[in-house]
This record gives C-alpha cells, structure tokens and sequence, in this order.
C-alpha cells in the first residue's frame, strides 16, 4: 500500500449524493436560450434519423404542414385551423425532444467551455540531447522528456522521471489543495493544463497531441464522443419495433374506415400515430444518458463510456480496497492503557505532550483523543527539546524540565528504559501482544526509567459506512474488502465495517484471481485502483475506478477516473448506474401507459360521425372530435417538456431491494401513466375549447 | 346454472391435478431422467433412432434445430398436400372422394402443418378417410410435438449455462410423440368410443328419421381423431361442425373431458418450465399469468352469454336459465351444452390454440365474440397451443422483463440471462410477425370486391368475421367465426400464407433466442435481481400482453365487436 502523502486532502466522509451546490439548475438563462437554439437547428434529417421514434413524428409534421398548405384554400376555417394547429403541435414536439436533448447537452457545454480555457496554449522547455528548446505545446511527441519549474503549467500529459514538486490540479478536480508528485512510484502522473507550484520536474510525454486527457475530458462531457449504450440500443430497437407495430395499426386503419364508411384524413391518422409511438421516452432517452453520464461529472468522475455507468447499475460485487474507502487510512489513537501505579491522567498528559510535535496523522489523532476523551488541554511548552522519529531509534518524544518522554514501538521503547536503568513492568508484553493481535498497533509511552503505558493505535472505519454497506447488501451487492493485512487484523475490520467478504493479505494477482472467479459465477465486479500494479485488475474488473492521483497506466486500465481519488465513491457510482436505469425504465412504462387514455380520446373522435354510439366511448367526454385530437397531440407534446426535468436529474434512488423499487416505481410510473393523461387531455380540451377551438 | 358452475368446479379442480402431475412427468422426458415407461418406451426409442441414423446423444446448434424442424415440416406439407391432391386413387375411401383441389389442398396442408387446423372444407364431403387418419391425424401429432419441442428448446436456453446446445429436434419429436401425445390421445380415444363416438371406416348411409325425413350419417375414424384433435389443441375435427356433432362429442362427459384435455399440456407446461428451471416459483408465475387471462376471459363470456340477447327479451321472450330450459343467447349453440357450458368451450378454444368449436361463435354476442377475438390477438399464450403457448407467454416475460426490469436499477435479466439488443430484435420480430400478416390481409380483403363478396354479414359484424378468420390463422388458432366463405383463391392463399408467417416466423425467432440466451452466462440471483417469481409479475405479464395487444388491435375491436354491442344497444 503507497504511503499517503500528507499534502493530500483528507479523505471526505462518506455522504449522501447531494453535488447539488455544483450542479445548475435544469432550466437556467443562457442554457436555454442555447438550447432551444440547437434544437431547431437538430431538425436536420441527418440528425433526426438517429432516432427513428422521433424521425417519425418529424415526417408526420411535414406531411400535415404540406395538408395544411394544400387545402387551405378549399377547407372551411375551422378545418383549417385544425390542420394547422396539429401541424405547428407536431412541429412542437419534434422540438422539444430536440430541446431535452440539447439542454442535457448544454450543461456538459458549459463544463467543457470551462476546461478548454485550460487547454490554452502553453510552451513546452523539451530537452533535445544537453539542449533544451521552446516547442508549442501542441506539437509535443510521444517520449518527450519536458523540464517544468514552479510557476508553469504542465504542458502535457506525462510522467514525472526526475524531481518532486507540488502541483495544483484543480483545473482538473476543482480541489484548490495542491498535491504531491514524484518520480517514481505511484505518484508519478501529471497531467496537462495542471500548475507546478514549486521546485522543478523533468515530464516524460506520454499522449499525443489531440489525445490527452484534457482532451478527452472535454469530448466526455461535450458529449461529442457519446455512442449508445448496450441497453440503450436494445431500449432502441423496442421502440423502433412499437413504432412499426402502431404504423402498420394506423396504416391498416384506412382500409377498415373505408369498410364502415369514415374514411380518415392524413392528417387525423397522422395525429393517431404520433400519439400511439412512444414519442415521451423516444424524445427523453438520450437525454437520460447524457444527463446520467453529467451527474459522475458532477461528482467528479470521468466515465470513459456509457457502457461503464450501465455496468456500474449492473455491478453485484465491489471490490473496496480498505485504505480509504473502509478506513481513513491512517491509524488512529483509540486507548490509552496505563500501566499499574501509573494513572490515565498522568499518562495522558505524558502522551499528548509527547505527541504535540508530531504533526503525523497519527501524532494528531493521539492529541486529539487525549484532548476529547482524557480532557487534557494542550499547552505550548517552553524550552522542549524535540526527539524526532528516525527509522535506527523507532521513537520520539521530547526532553523538556529534565523529563525524558519517549514513546514509539514496544521493543525500541523497553531497550530505552532499560538502557536508562529501568525496567519494563510484566503486565506490558500482554498488553502489547493483545493490541497487536488485534489488528491494532502498540505504542510504548515511558518517562525515564518509568514505562507508564499503551497507546493503542487502530485502523479506524468510516463512520456511516456499514450503514452504506447494509443498503448494498439490501441492493444485492456484495462488498469485498481488499487489504494487505494479515488475515486476523482483515477479520477485526471487516466486521466492523459490515462488508461481507474480505481477502486479506492481497496481492494484485490474489485481486485478479478474485475478480475473475467473480466474473465466472456471472458477477459483475467494481472496483478502485491507483497503482500500476492495479492495471491489470482495473481492466479486467467491468467497472474499474482509477484514482486521478493514481499512474497514468491505471487511469488508461480503468474506464473511470475519480478526479478526486476518493475510491468511496465507487458507491455513489454505482448508485448513479441504477439511477440511470431505474430513470430509463420509468419513463419508457410511462411512455406505454400513455397511450391507452390517448386511443380513447382519439378513436371516438375518429368515427363517432359514422357511429354516434361511439361517444359513449368518449369516457373523457371531449368537446368534439376536433377538440379531443388536438388535445391528445397537444398532451403528447407539453408531457416531453414536463418530463425533461425528471429526466436530468433522474428518478430518485432509493437503496432498496428489487422487489420493492419494482412496486414503488411500477405504481407511480405504470399507474400514473395510465392516470395522468386521462386528466391532462380532459384539462387540455377544456381550455382549448375555451380559446375557440370548436 | 348451478349444474354449469359445478361442472367449471369440476374442470377447475381436473386441472389443478393434472398440472403438476403432467407437467412433472413432461420434465422428465424432456430431461431425458427416468420416466415412467421407460422399459417399453426406451427399446422402440433406441430401434427408432438406430433405423434413422439418429444419434439422441448429439444434440444440436440452435440453427440446426430450426432446419430440422423446417426441413421436416416442409416434407410432411408436401406429403400431407400429395395425399389430397391424389386421394381418389388410395384405398380407405368409401365415400369416393375426388381428388382436392389444389388450392384447398395447400391451405389444408398448411392449416394442419401449423397446427391451426383452419378448415376450408367439409370434411365429411371433401376428405377421404385415409386422407383424415394416415394424412390429417398424423400430422396432428408432429405439429403438436414440434410446437413443444419448440417450447423445450427455448427452456434449455433460459435455464442452460454457456451451452453451444438445445437438444436433438428429432429425439424430441419422437418422445413427445410416444412419451406424451400418443398415450393421451389413446386413453381419451377410448373413453370417446365408449361414450359413443364414432369409430369405423364404414360410407356414410342415408336413412330416414321419426320426422320422416330422410338424412345422411357419415362413418368413418372420429374418435381416434376427435383425441389428438383436442390433446394436441389441433382443433381439426373429422365432420363440419366439429365438437357441436353428436359423434364427435356425443355426451356432457367427454364435452368436459374435452374442455379438460385441451387446456391440459399448455398449462402443464408452464409448470415443466419451473420444474426444469429448478424454482418452481418462475413456473407458477407463468401459469398465473395464463391462468389469470383464460379465467378473465371465461368470467367475462359465459356472464354475457348466459344473459342473451337484449332484443329477444324485449319481445317478452324469456331468456333466463332454467331446469327445463338452457336460456341465454342460445343462437347457434348446442341445447346439450347451454350458453355457459359453450361460453367456456369457446373461450378455452380460442385461448389455447386448439380452435375446436362446439358452438358458432359467429352467433355469440358482440362483446363475447370480441373476447374470443381478443383471446387470439394475444397470440395464443392464455395458455396458448401446445408448446407455442409456452413459448409465447415467455416472450412477453422478456418483453415484461425489459421494460420493468429497468425500473430496479439492473439491465434486464431472465432467469439470470442478459436480455440484450439481439435478443430484443428477435422479440421485437415475434411480437410483429402475427400483426403483420394478419391486419394486413383483413385490410386488404375489407376493400377488395372479391373479397368482400365472400362476407355475409355487412357492418361491424363482416369486419369482425374477416378480422377473426386472419386472426385465427395468424395466430395458428384454427376456429372460424363463421359467416365467411373462405374457400376462396384469395382466402386459401392468404389464410394459408397467415398460417405459415404464424408460425414459423414466429419459432424461428423463439430458437434463436433461445440459441443466444443458452450461449449466455448466468448472472446470480440476489436481492438486486427483478424478482420474477411472484404473482406481481404474472401480472406484469398479463398487463404488458394486455397493452402492447390491445394498443395494436384497438381500433379494430373499435370497429367490429364494440361498435356492434354499443350501436346493438345489447
């Protein structure tokens, strides 16, 4: 496991998806009037082929429009009008599809718009044999070894041969803290358009120009790289098919209103059939994946492709590794044991001053709990003198008013004591060994010849997370806990965090034999990595997260990267991949559902003039057949619209099991959809006559 | 009354035994484990395979299980088309019927190859007995076992893992023949002959009745036939008015035995499917959902024929039931059955794909006969043919799968198998076929001048008796409406073509699917998974067959049945 690197950022706790301060809002000014701007100029047929369901609706419009132009001088008024207002509600709908789209289009614009000031041009020092030469940035070559001093913005991606510096990343991740990079390692990754603060680095290049990973960051949240997903395309050739099944309903229609004597007009059986395909879902499916794809970046994740956030909905077993995700990664103090004849306060007081200058995450975590649960205060001391820790003495501790405080591991400590004249007390080696074999590490607290106790240093688990793990296993996922520890420390941890699996002492082969015989029993595995020797089980996991803080080999092995190498995001990513697909899968139930109230407010209207008796059909009781047609075209075009929001911002997720998600979401998307537009036409009709519609 | 719903009482319970008894013991011949019979059964099988060149151990890609059953097919059509066209020169033929003709021939080939048993024909007048029992009956038998077969295809796809296989087509054949059709058809053939049935290969004889007038009877092999006819839901039966003939169904027993049989391998199956499946849940689910539509459209028939016809008791005509009189809308109904008795008959004929009649359901009220419409439009899963049941309703659980199985989070699966793009196509190509062909060819024939002249009844009732004699084709039903004359160039043709579009472009698909879902892996079931066990998803089912129908064929339920009821005023 990498040591973690103290400029870090602590690891953020982990909490409920929110990313609300970051995301705008679905309708906003300048969004919108780009949008609606692109979706006028998306009419292009090109463009519209993409989608057959709302293809058809765009020939159907043409078609009415060329009716309307046609017959306006032989019709009455109120044919035409009809005509018309079918003709510029079908143009509408077409439209708004185009719209939900664009705007899910739009808030990647924005981002990208952002990042591509970063891109800027910059100018490259490249060493060319002992000479260094100015090269524009964009003419970078593959291998090319580039000097940075702090000040300058990295030219390119690469890895970092010679030197160490620190780098502010946020045009990257938005994280102002900067961080540290090195050569060699893991930490040896940078990317370009990011800023060397200080000292001075030597970047081997390592993307061509065009390819980096500013880039493809850009492309990713543009949206212009974006194929179909698997499921999309299945979802595709769905309503591809409902669209032909209701084609050869409406087209076969004629010939049976020939038969009974009410022939229909193009432009009734075109309103029909716009009606019946599922033009809700076919106007919002792409931008349900856009917009799913936006909320990972909202939480500063990069998807490389749809595929990966469907596969993440998909995943039944996360690989987490334990530094990190389960744990905060550094130990923390959780006891202090005092010796006999030693009181805790006494030791207290001796640990926290020993530990006042110790600005290791450990050394903090011992002031603070001698702080909050000894109720020692913290004095500045004069005249200390510091003892540091180096790797030959294994301690520190201070010398301060002829005290001589140490503590450090057990062995070090006793020899000092003893060296000092003292003796350990035998109530020690017990104490040491149980702390130890508990998954925890003994520290060693003496005053001069004087041992006075234990500082018990344990891996500490995230608050709240085996309450998120308890929701995974309510999802049916199954969490695995990745550590190099030993199996019995592994043991402690895991069950205290409530995963439901460990490998212990794991190295990567042990990671890829487990996400391989996951993958045999059919699982779909997810998981984080940050190192090169993660390469290969990021590949071969389906969903695999790399660190942004990790190397560029793991971050080209994932089809992910975390830009703020948080692996507890792995759940929020996988959350974010059943949102996606809970969002698809309502919506096109209520596309379905639709489309009963639609056929009994249209086909009475259709034929109540052959057979009066139809009307009793007309359950909505529309005003007249004209009314209740436009009506349901008009429905069918203002319910895109109100849906576009639920769209972006997906349906809510909740962690439950399948059995109840089916019933909650089958209630109100199969249900409400056969409900709500029974209302909506009626509503509709009713204002439409009020206008003058007859 | 109270006679009615004791004997739908009685129906109901005979199912709720032979289900699972039936459907555990087809498992087992599917699965090739020991079954019962096995000492006589496995001899003759072993001669069977060995004299064909059948090796039942090597079992089959999808593709060529689907040449198999394509390439048998067309030589029993061909076979089965020689024998009409040349019956007058074959022994077995009293009667002497002339050679049939051709276009007749091939719509009756057709017809019985598809195992819809539509009849263009008189069969006392038109078929030679040897034509019945060694062409008709024979091939009531195979297509029967080929829509099953069809069925346990596509159930080793959903339940195998990674396999390349779906079994051998012609071991399948074989042992679903002897195995399953053979011994049922021979029990009921027995218990038909003692009821009294016809069985004999005598002419038919003119003799004069009590009235003093004089009638033909017609002899000939009606039992034998009468038992596959119903076990195989065939539907062909050996004289014109099919079960309403006292010799073919010549008391209330074998009228509910009928009833009984012909619903009795669809639903079985349903429970071989969970058995083979090991989760008896996923089984039972499916028969909910095929239950639940067949009782629905039961309940909804029998209540509005036991209440007649409006117009009649407006004329102060009583049409109650009662002990001396059967009541209801008795119009072409037998006075032995009664309208519920009938109603019952009819709606389990039209939901499997069986399309025996025993009353003229041209003769049914609008809205009754639109149920049994409606039951066709289904495609024949409530619970459908014999195997083409099956496989028609776990088309519309894919298709149920797809769509809400997305409302949980997970990309669709069933029984653990991925429901992909490719699967999706080859749903989406099933669902279509039957429409297809079927609006298409009424379409055509409501504004074509010879087609029109073939309707006797003008309005929304014609609609309704084109719409159903495609429908029935389509959907490899079989039954008539009645009120067409269909033997007709244009009708043969097209009614011929309906039936082969069907079927076959309809388990072509199914194996194909089943191909590619064998090839998958199976993903384990966990909490995260669509539960699709439980009687919300026999519901699913049933809703999404429900919609996706009922939006396809509204307006012409519209046109025909509804417009009829509310411009009937019944």
């Amino acid at each position: 496991m990498s040591p973690s690197s103290t400029l870090e950022a602590p690891v953020a706790e982990p909490e409920a998806p929110t990313g609300a301060a970051k995301k705008p809002a679905a309708f906003d000014g300048p969004l919108v009037r780009r949008a609606l701007l692109d979706s006028v100029l998306k009419l292009s047929p090109r463009h519209m082929a993409r989608n057959p369901v709302m293809f058809v609706v765009e020939v159907g419009s043409v078609l009415t429009t060329i009716y309307f132009f046609r017959d306006l001088g032989s019709s009455s008024g109120q044919e035409n009008l009809f005509t018309g207002l079918v003709a510029i509600w079908l143009w509408i709908t077409v439209v708004f599809a185009n719209f939900a789209e664009a705007v899910a289009e739009g808030r990647g614009k924005a981002q990208a718009d952002t990042l591509r000031k970063t891109r800027a041009e910059t100018v490259a020092y490249v060493q060319r044999g002992d000479d260094v030469v100015e090269v524009p940035s964009n003419q970078l070559q593959l291998d090319d070894l580039c000097v940075v001093v702090a000040g300058q913005l990295i030219p390119g991606d690469g890895e970092i041969v010679e030197g160490i510096a620190t780098v502010d990343e946020s045009a990257i991740t938005g994280e102002s803290a900067p961080v540290i990079r090195e050569s060699g390692g893991d930490r040896s990754s940078v990317t370009g358009g990011t800023r060397v603060l200080s000292d001075r680095i030597v970047v081997r290049i390592s993307s061509k120009p065009g390819e980096t990973f500013l880039d493809r960051m850009i492309a990713l949240v543009e949206g212009a790289s974006r194929q179909k997903t698997p499921n999309e395309i299945a979802l595709d050739i769905l309503l591809a098919g409902l669209t032909i099944i209701f084609l050869l309903s409406v087209v076969t229609l004629q010939p049976f209103a020939i038969y009974s004597g009410g022939e229909q007009s193009i432009v009734v059986l075109v309103a029909l059939l716009v009606c019946l395909i599922p033009t809700t879902i076919g106007a919002l499916l792409s931008a349900i994946g856009i917009a799913g794809m936006d909320r990972l970046v909202q939480r500063n994740v990069l998807a490389m492709s749809g595929r990966a956030v469907e596969a993440a909905g998909d995943c039944s077993t996360l690989l987490l590794d334990k530094t990190g995700t389960i744990t905060f990664g550094n130990r923390r103090a959780t006891e202090f044991i005092a010796m006999p004849g030693v009181t805790s306060d006494e030791l207290a007081a001796a640990v926290l001053l020993s530990s006042l200058a110790d600005e290791t995450p450990e050394g903090r975590s011992i002031v603070e709990l001698a702080e909050t649960r000894y109720g020692q205060e913290a004095h500045e001391v004069e005249g200390a003198e510091l003892v540091p820790f180096t790797a030959q003495t294994r301690m520190s501790g201070l010398d301060v008013d002829g005290r001589s405080i140490r503590k450090g591991a057990a062995d070090s400590v006793r020899q000092w004591v003893e060296a000092q004249g003292g003796a350990s007390p035998v109530e020690l080696s017990p104490v040491v060994e149980e702390i130890a074999s508990g998954g925890g590490t003994p520290l060693v607290v003496a005053d001069g010849t004087r041992v006075l106790g234990v500082v018990r240093l344990n891996d500490v688990v995230k608050p709240g997370i085996a309450e998120k793990f308890a929701e995974m296993r309510q999802m049916g996922i199954r969490t695995v806990m990745i550590t190099g520890d030993n199996p019995l420390t592994a043991a402690a941890i895991a069950a205290e965090a409530g995963v439901d699996d460990f490998l212990a002492e794991a190295t990567p082969e042990d990671k890829m034999a487990l996400i391989k015989k996951e993958q045999s029993g059919g699982h779909l595995v997810a998981m984080t990595g940050d190192g090169t020797n993660d390469a290969p089980a990021l590949a071969q996991a389906d969903v695999g997260v790399a660190m942004n803080s990790g190397t560029q080999a793991a971050k080209e092995a994932g089809n992910m990267v975390d830009l703020d190498s948080n692996p507890t995001k792995l759940i929020d990513i996988v959350e974010i991949g059943k949102q996606l697909l809970i969002t698809r899968g309502s919506l096109t139930t209520f596309s379905i559902t639709n489309d009963v109230a639609k056929y009994f407010a249209i086909i009475p209207a259709m034929f109540v003039g052959v057979f009066p008796a139809l009307n009793k059909i007309n359950i909505m009781h529309l005003h007249s057949p004209h009314t209740a047609i436009l009506s349901a075209v008009i429905f069918n075009a203002l319910i895109i619209v109100a849906l576009i929001p639920l769209a972006l911002r997906g349906v809510k997720f909740r962690a439950a099991g399948a059995a109840a998600v089916l019933r909650r979401n089958l209630l109100i998307y199969g249900l409400g959809g056969f409900i709500i537009p029974f209302i909506g036409i009626k509503a509709i009709d009713l204002i439409i006559t009020a206008m003058g519609v007859k | 009354m109270s006679q009615n719903i004791i004997e739908v009482l009685i129906l109901l319970v005979l199912l709720a035994v032979s289900t699972p008894l039936l459907g555990n013991y087809m498992a087992k011949v599917f699965t090739n484990k020991k079954a019962p019979g096995d000492r006589f059964f496995l001899p003759l099988e072993r001669l069977a395979f060995r004299a064909t060149g059948v090796n039942p151990e090597g079992e089959q890609r999808w593709t060529v299980y689907a040449i198999s059953l394509l390439a048998f097919s067309m030589v029993s059509a061909l076979v089965l088309y020689g024998m009409q066209r040349l019956q007058a020169h074959v022994p077995f033929n009293p009667d002497h019927m002339a050679n049939v003709p051709a276009p007749l021939s091939f719509n009756t080939a057709v017809s019985f190859l598809t195992n819809t048993n539509w009849q263009n024909y008189a069969g006392e007048d038109t078929m030679a007995q040897f034509t019945q029992m060694a062409g008709l009956v024979v091939e009531m038998f195979t297509s029967a076992a080929a829509g099953i077969a069809v069925a346990v295809a596509l159930i080793r796809g959903l339940t195998r893992k990674r396999s390349n296989t779906l079994g051998n087509f012609w071991v399948d054949l074989v042992r679903i023949i002897t195995r399953i059709l053979l011994p049922m058809a021979i029990i009921l053939a027995i218990i038909f002959i003692a009821s009294g049935a016809e069985q004999n290969l005598h002419a038919a004889h003119a003799l004069t009745t009590v009235s003093g007038q004089s009638q033909i009877l017609p002899g000939g092999p009606v039992a034998s036939q009468e038992a596959i006819k119903q076990v195989g839901t065939n539907g062909g039966g050996f004289l014109n008015v099919n079960a309403a003939h006292p010799y073919e169904n010549p008391t209330g027993l074998t009228n509910l035995l009928s009833n009984w049989v012909l619903l009795s391998i669809p639903f079985a199956l349903a429970w071989t499917f969970g058995k083979m499946a090991k989760d008896r849940r996923q089984g039972l689910a499916v028969l909910g959902a095929m239950a639940g539509l067949w009782f629905v459209a039961v309940a909804l028939v029998a209540p509005l024929e036991a209440h007649g016809n409006v117009h009649i008791s407006q004329a102060h005509v009583t049409q109650s039931i009662s002990a001396s009189s059967p009541g209801g809308n008795m119009e072409g109904k037998e006075v032995r059955n009664g309208p519920i008795l009938s109603a019952v008959f009819g709606a389990s004929s039209t939901s499997t794909s069986t399309g025996s009649v025993d009353s003229a359901h041209d003769s049914y009220t609008p809205l009754g006969g639109g149920v049994l419409l409606f039951n066709m439009m289904l495609g024949e899963v409530s619970p459908g043919g014999v195997g083409s049941g099956l496989y028609g309703m776990l088309i519309f659980a894919m298709l149920a799968v797809f769509i809400a199985g997305l409302m949980v989070g997970r990309t669709p699966e069933y029984l653990g198998k991925k429901i992909q793009a490719s699967e999706m196509k080859l749903v989406v190509l099933y669902i279509l076929m039957a429409p297809l062909v079927a609006l298409t060819f009424a379409a055509i024939s409501l504004v074509m001048h010879t087609s029109l002249a073939s309707i006797e009844n003008p309005g929304p009732h014609g609609l309704t008796e084109v719409t159903y004699a495609y429908l029935s084709a389509s959907n490899n039903n079989g039954s008539a409406f009645g009120g067409l004359s269909g033997n007709t160039d244009w009708y043969n043709t097209t009614l011929g073509i309906c039936m082969l579009v069907g079927r076959f472009a309809l388990m072509v698909p199914v194996l194909a699917i089943a191909g590619s879902l064998g090839r998958k892996q199976t993903v384990p079931v966990s909490s995260g998974t669509l539960p699709t066990g439980t009687s919300l998803f026999s519901l699913l089912m049933a809703g999404i067959a429900i919609i996706v129908v009922g939006l396809t064929y509204f307006p012409v339920l519209a046109l025909g049945p509804i417009v009829e009821h509310l411009v009937g005023k019944f």
